[in-house]
C-alpha cells in the first residue's frame, strides 16, 4: 500500500507541474486554455526527437524541453491568445480546442500516430525496496518527485519573494488594479504564460515513460488538467498542489482496488466536490 | 401612525474582518419619499444588496409589510413587492425594451411560465408595455437591440424594468448617476409622481435633488446609521455637515 | 412603425417558405433515396444540435457533456426494442422517459459555478456514463456496443428498409414535431425568461425569475430532446455503442451550433446540414486531418469572432437599424 501511496505522489506531482502553468495563466488572464496538454505534448515529443535522432542525454533534453514549450507559449501568446482575452468563455474554449487539434493533427503528421518510446538512462532504471518491500520505489518515480518538489519549491518561494511575484499575485487578484499601480501587466502575462507552457513541456518530458506519449496526448490528459485546476482553485498554488496530489493517489490507488470502476471514482470524485464547492476546494478566501 | 412598510432591525454584514454594515435600523413608512446618503463607501449599497437578498445578513432581520424575509431568495421578495435599480445599469443585452418589458410584466402577472402561448399574445402586458414605454420616453427605441441604447435611454429603462414589476416599496441606488442634467428632475418627478402607496428609498449623492425629492433623510457613515430626521434636521446637523465637509471640523460630541 | 404587439409575434409565425423548406426536404428522401441514410443522419443531429441550442444558446449554460443524455436516450431505446417491445415510437418515448430522468438528476450539477466548473461537471457526468456503459458490458456490450436491435414497422405499417427511406422520414417527423414544440418555447413568456438568466442572471431574480428552477427545467427539457435524438439513432442505426456519450459528440454539436447561429433554432439544423457536408468533403480529400481542418476553422472563427457567421447576427444587425 505504501508503494501505492509512493506511486499516486509521484503521479500527483507530475500532474501538478503539467497543470500549473494552466491554473496561474486562468486565474491571471481569466482565458480557459484547453490546449495547454499541446505544450506538454511538445515538451515530451522534443525529448524524443532529441534523444533518438541526436543521442542528447535524458538531463540535457529535460531544459531544452521546457525551453521549447516556453519559446512555442511565448509566440502563440503574442501572436494569438493576447486577442481572445476579453472574448466569452465559450469562445475561448471553442479556440483553444481548435488549437488542440491543430496540434494533434500536426504532430500525428509529421511523427505518426504510434506510441513513443522513451529509453531512460541507466542510472534511473531499477528500483529500491525498503522494509522488505513493503514499499517499492521506482528510481525514475523518485527522480520525478524530486524534480518536482524541486521545482514547486522554486515556484513557492518566486511567488512570494520575488518582486515578479509579487507581480503576478498582484495581476491575478485584479488586473486593472495592478495596470493602474504601474505593474506591466502584459510583460506578466507574456512571461507568466511562457513559464506555464514551458513547466508543461517539461512535465510532458518527464511524463512520456510514465503517462505515455502520442498524438492524442492533449486530448487524453486535458480533463486531469482541468480537474486540477477545477478543484484546487486558480488563486494559489498549494490548492492545485494539493487537488494534483489528491488526484494522483486517487487515481492510482482507485485503478489497483477497483479496477472494474477505473476512472469512474476519479469523475464521480470530481463531480462531487465540484457540486459542493463550485469554486474549488482550495480557495483562498477573499480573492476573486 | 403611518405603517412601516420595510424594516431593518439590526442589520450587520461582514466580510472576513471588515464590518460592512453596523447593527443598522432602518424603518421605511408607507408613502414615504426617503433618501438614503453617506460618502463613498459607507456601504448604502451593501444595504440595499441585504434588503433585497443579494447578500445574506450576519446579523439581524428584514421585514417587509410586517413578514420576515430576512431568509427568502431575491426572486421571491419581488413577488412580494420589493424592487430596486442598480447603480451600474443591468439590462438585457440581446432583448429589445419592448421585449424586455413584456418579459418583465408577464413574469409578473403570472405569465412566466406560460409556455405555449407567444410573448405577444396577452392584450394586457402589451397595454402596460405601452404605458410604461411612453412614461419613460422609450417609444421611439422600443425595437432596438438594448446594447445599442445610448446611455440615457438605458438608464430611462433600468428604471422602467423595475416599474413594470409593480412595486409596493422601490429601492433606488443612484437612480440619476450619469443622466444628462436637464434629464435628472424629469426621471426623479416621474418617480415622485408615482402612487402613494409605492414607498421609495432612495440613494443618491446630489444633494439638491436629495432635499427637493426627499421627506426624510437617513445619513450612513461606515456602514452605521450616524443619524435620521426631516430634511431641515438634516441640512443643520453639524456631525452630517463634517462628514460632508471632511477633516476641516472636528465637532465634540 | 411596426407596432408593439407585430414586432412581438413576428418571430413565432412561420413563413411561407419555411412550409415550402420542409415540404421540400420531406421530398428528399423520395427524390434522392439513395441519400436517404444521410439525411437520416443529418435529421438526427440536428435534433441533437437543436437540444443543445435551448440549454447553450437560450439559456447560457456552458456544457460539454449534452451527449450524456444523447446516449441515455440511444441505450434505453435500445434495450427496449432488443429486450422488451420492437415497437418504435414506444422505444421513443422511452428513450425520451429516461433522458428526462438523467437530465432531471444531472440539473442538479450546473445549478451553481462559473463556466469553467459547469464545464468539468457536464464533462464529467458524460464521461462517467461512458465509463458506466464500458464497466457494464453484460448489459451494453460495453466496447462492442449493443448489437442486434431489430425495429418492428412504424404505426404497424411502414417497414424499416435497407434503404433507409422510413427511416429518414421518421427522423424527419420527430424533428419537425419537436422543432415545432422547442419554438414554442423559446417564443413564449416562460422563453424570454430564459433568455434573460442568459443575459444577466442578477437581474433576472431581481424581476422576480427564480434562475435556479428555470436551469433546472431548461436542463431536463433539452435532455428530453436530445434522447428523444439518441433513440432515433439507436433505432435507424440498429445498433448503440460507447462513442455516443464521447466528447467528440458534444464538441461537434456545440460546432454546429456555432457555424449555425446560436440562439435561434434553425442554427443547429443549418450548422448540422454544413457540419456534415463539411465532413464529407474533407473526409474525401484528406481522410486522416479533418482534425486539422476543423481545428484550424474554429481558431480563425473565433478570432474573428463567431457572430459573424451567424444569420441571426445579420438578421438583428438590419432589425437594430430599424427606426
Amino acid at each position: 500500500m505504501l508503494t501505492l501511496l509512493f506511486d499516486g505522489i509521484a503521479y500527483g506531482m507530475l500532474l501538478f507541474i503539467l497543470a500549473v502553468g494552466l491554473s496561474v495563466t486562468m486565474g491571471l488572464m481569466n482565458f480557459i486554455n484547453l490546449a495547454h496538454g499541446a505544450f506538454a505534448m511538445v515538451g515530451g515529443y522534443i525529448t524524443v526527437v532529441l534523444m533518438q535522432r541526436w543521442d542528447i542525454p535524458f538531463l540535457w533534453c529535460l531544459p531544452l524541453a521546457f525551453g521549447g514549450a516556453a519559446l512555442l507559449g511565448v509566440l502563440l501568446e503574442r501572436g494569438l491568445y493576447r486577442s481572445m482575452y476579453r472574448k466569452p468563455h465559450l469562445d475561448q474554449v471553442l479556440f483553444s480546442i481548435g488549437l488542440a487539434f491543430m496540434a494533434v493533427a500536426t504532430v500525428d503528421y509529421f511523427m505518426g500516430s504510434q506510441q513513443q518510446i522513451m529509453q531512460l538512462p541507466e542510472w534511473l532504471r531499477g528500483r529500491t525496496e525498503l522494509w522488505d518491500g513493503a514499499l517499492g520505489m521506482g528510481h525514475y518515480r523518485l527522480f520525478i518527485i524530486a524534480v518536482c518538489t524541486a521545482l514547486t519549491i522554486a515556484l513557492q518561494y518566486v511567488l512570494t519573494r520575488t518582486r515578479f511575484g509579487s507581480r503576478l499575485r498582484a495581476s491575478v487578484d485584479d488586473s486593472r488594479a495592478a495596470a493602474g499601480l504601474g505593474i506591466p501587466v502584459n510583460q506578466v502575462f507574456a512571461l507568466t504564460f511562457a513559464v506555464g507552457s514551458g513547466l508543461a513541456g517539461l512535465g510532458g518530458a518527464l511524463g512520456a515513460e510514465v503517462l505515455g506519449l502520442d498524438p492524442t496526448f492533449p486530448l487524453k490528459f486535458m480533463v486531469y488538467f482541468l480537474i486540477v485546476v477545477a478543484v484546487g482553485g486558480t488563486s494559489s498554488i498549494t490548492g492545485p498542489l494539493l487537488a494534483a496530489l489528491l488526484l494522483g493517489v486517487a487515481d492510482v490507488a482507485g485503478k489497483y482496488y477497483v479496477p472494474k470502476l477505473g476512472a469512474f471514482i476519479v469523475y464521480a470524485l470530481m463531480i462531487a466536490i465540484l457540486i459542493w464547492r463550485p469554486q474549488g476546494l482550495f480557495v483562498r478566501k477573499g480573492a476573486k | 401612525m403611518t405603517p412601516t412598510v420595510l424594516e431593518a432591525r439590526g442589520l450587520v454584514k461582514r466580510f472576513g474582518g471588515i464590518i460592512a454594515t453596523d447593527h443598522v435600523d432602518l424603518s421605511l413608512k408607507l408613502g414615504a419619499r426617503h433618501a438614503l446618503i453617506g460618502p463613498n463607501g459607507a456601504g448604502k449599497t451593501t444595504l440595499i444588496n441585504l434588503l433585497t437578498g443579494v447578500l445574506s445578513p450576519t446579523e439581524g432581520r428584514v421585514e417587509l409589510l410586517g413578514q420576515n424575509i430576512s431568509h427568502l431568495p431575491s426572486h421571491a421578495r419581488v413577488a412580494r413587492g420589493l424592487v430596486r435599480t442598480f447603480q451600474i445599469n443591468q439590462l438585457f443585452a440581446s432583448m429589445t425594451p419592448l421585449q424586455t418589458l413584456a418579459m418583465v410584466v408577464s413574469q409578473q402577472r403570472g405569465l412566466g411560465g406560460h409556455w405555449w402561448r407567444p410573448l405577444g399574445h396577452s392584450t394586457s402586458v402589451i397595454t402596460r408595455c405601452e404605458e410604461l414605454l411612453t412614461l419613460f420616453r422609450l417609444t421611439e427605441v422600443m425595437h432596438q437591440n438594448t446594447a445599442a441604447l445610448p446611455y440615457g435611454k438605458r438608464r430611462l429603462l433600468e428604471m422602467a424594468i423595475a416599474l413594470a414589476c409593480e412595486p409596493k416599496v422601490l429601492l433606488l441606488d443612484e437612480p440619476v448617476a450619469g443622466v444628462p442634467a436637464g434629464e435628472r428632475e424629469e426621471l426623479l418627478q416621474t418617480v415622485a409622481a408615482l402612487p402613494t402607496d409605492v414607498s421609495v428609498l432612495l440613494i443618491e449623492h446630489d444633494m439638491d435633488l436629495v432635499f427637493e425629492f426627499a421627506d426624510r433623510i437617513t445619513v450612513l457613515v461606515n456602514g452605521a446609521v450616524l443619524t435620521e430626521g426631516s430634511p431641515e434636521v438634516i441640512a443643520n446637523d453639524p456631525h452630517v455637515k463634517a462628514v460632508y465637509l471632511g477633516h476641516g471640523e472636528e465637532v465634540l460630541a | 412603425m411596426m407596432d408593439a404587439r407585430t414586432q412581438l409575434l413576428s418571430p413565432t409565425h412561420w413563413r411561407w417558405y419555411e412550409s415550402l423548406l420542409w415540404v421540400g426536404v420531406f421530398a428528399l428522401p423520395a427524390l434522392l433515396p439513395s441519400h436517404s441514410l444521410i439525411i437520416n443522419e443529418i435529421a438526427i443531429v440536428a435534433l441533437f444540435a437543436v437540444s443543445l441550442d435551448l440549454v447553450l444558446g437560450y439559456t447560457g449554460i456552458v456544457t460539454l457533456g449534452h451527449a450524456a443524455f444523447l446516449g441515455a436516450g440511444a441505450y434505453s431505446a435500445a434495450l427496449f426494442a432488443k429486450f422488451m417491445h420492437p415497437d418504435p415510437l414506444l422505444g421513443l418515448l422511452v428513450g425520451i422517459l429516461a433522458a428526462t430522468l438523467l437530465g432531471a438528476l444531472c440539473s442538479v450539477t450546473i445549478l451553481r459555478g462559473s463556466d469553467l466548473t459547469r464545464l468539468m461537471v457536464t464533462l464529467g457526468v458524460a464521461l462517467l456514463l461512458l465509463e458506466l456503459a464500458n464497466k457494464l458490458d453484460w448489459l451494453t456490450g460495453g466496447s462492442d456496443g449493443l448489437q442486434g436491435v431489430v425495429i418492428g414497422p412504424l404505426l404497424g405499417r411502414f417497414e424499416f428498409d435497407l434503404y433507409g427511406q422510413t427511416a429518414a422520414w421518421y427522423s424527419l417527423s420527430v424533428l419537425l414535431l419537436l422543432l415545432g414544440l422547442a419554438r414554442r418555447w423559446v417564443h413564449s413568456p416562460w422563453g424570454a425568461t430564459l433568455m434573460a438568466v442568459r443575459d444577466n442572471p442578477l437581474r433576472a431574480a431581481a424581476i422576480g425569475i427564480s434562475v435556479t428552477s428555470r436551469l433546472a427545467v431548461v436542463y431536463t427539457l433539452a435532455a428530453a430532446v436530445a434522447g428523444a435524438a439518441g433513440a432515433l439513432l439507436a433505432q435507424t442505426t440498429g445498433f448503440a455503442s460507447l462513442d455516443v456519450f464521447a466528447l467528440e459528440r458534444s464538441a461537434d454539436a456545440v460546432l454546429m451550433l456555432v457555424i449555425g447561429g446560436v440562439g435561434w433554432l434553425y442554427g443547429g439544423v443549418l450548422g448540422a446540414v454544413v457540419f456534415k457536408l463539411m465532413h464529407d468533403i474533407i473526409s474525401n480529400i484528406t481522410p486522416q486531418y479533418w482534425t486539422f481542418w476543423m481545428g484550424l476553422f474554429l481558431v480563425m472563427l473565433m478570432l474573428v469572432g463567431r457572430e459573424r457567421l451567424s444569420p441571426a447576427h445579420w438578421l438583428k444587425k438590419a432589425k437594430g437599424e430599424q427606426a
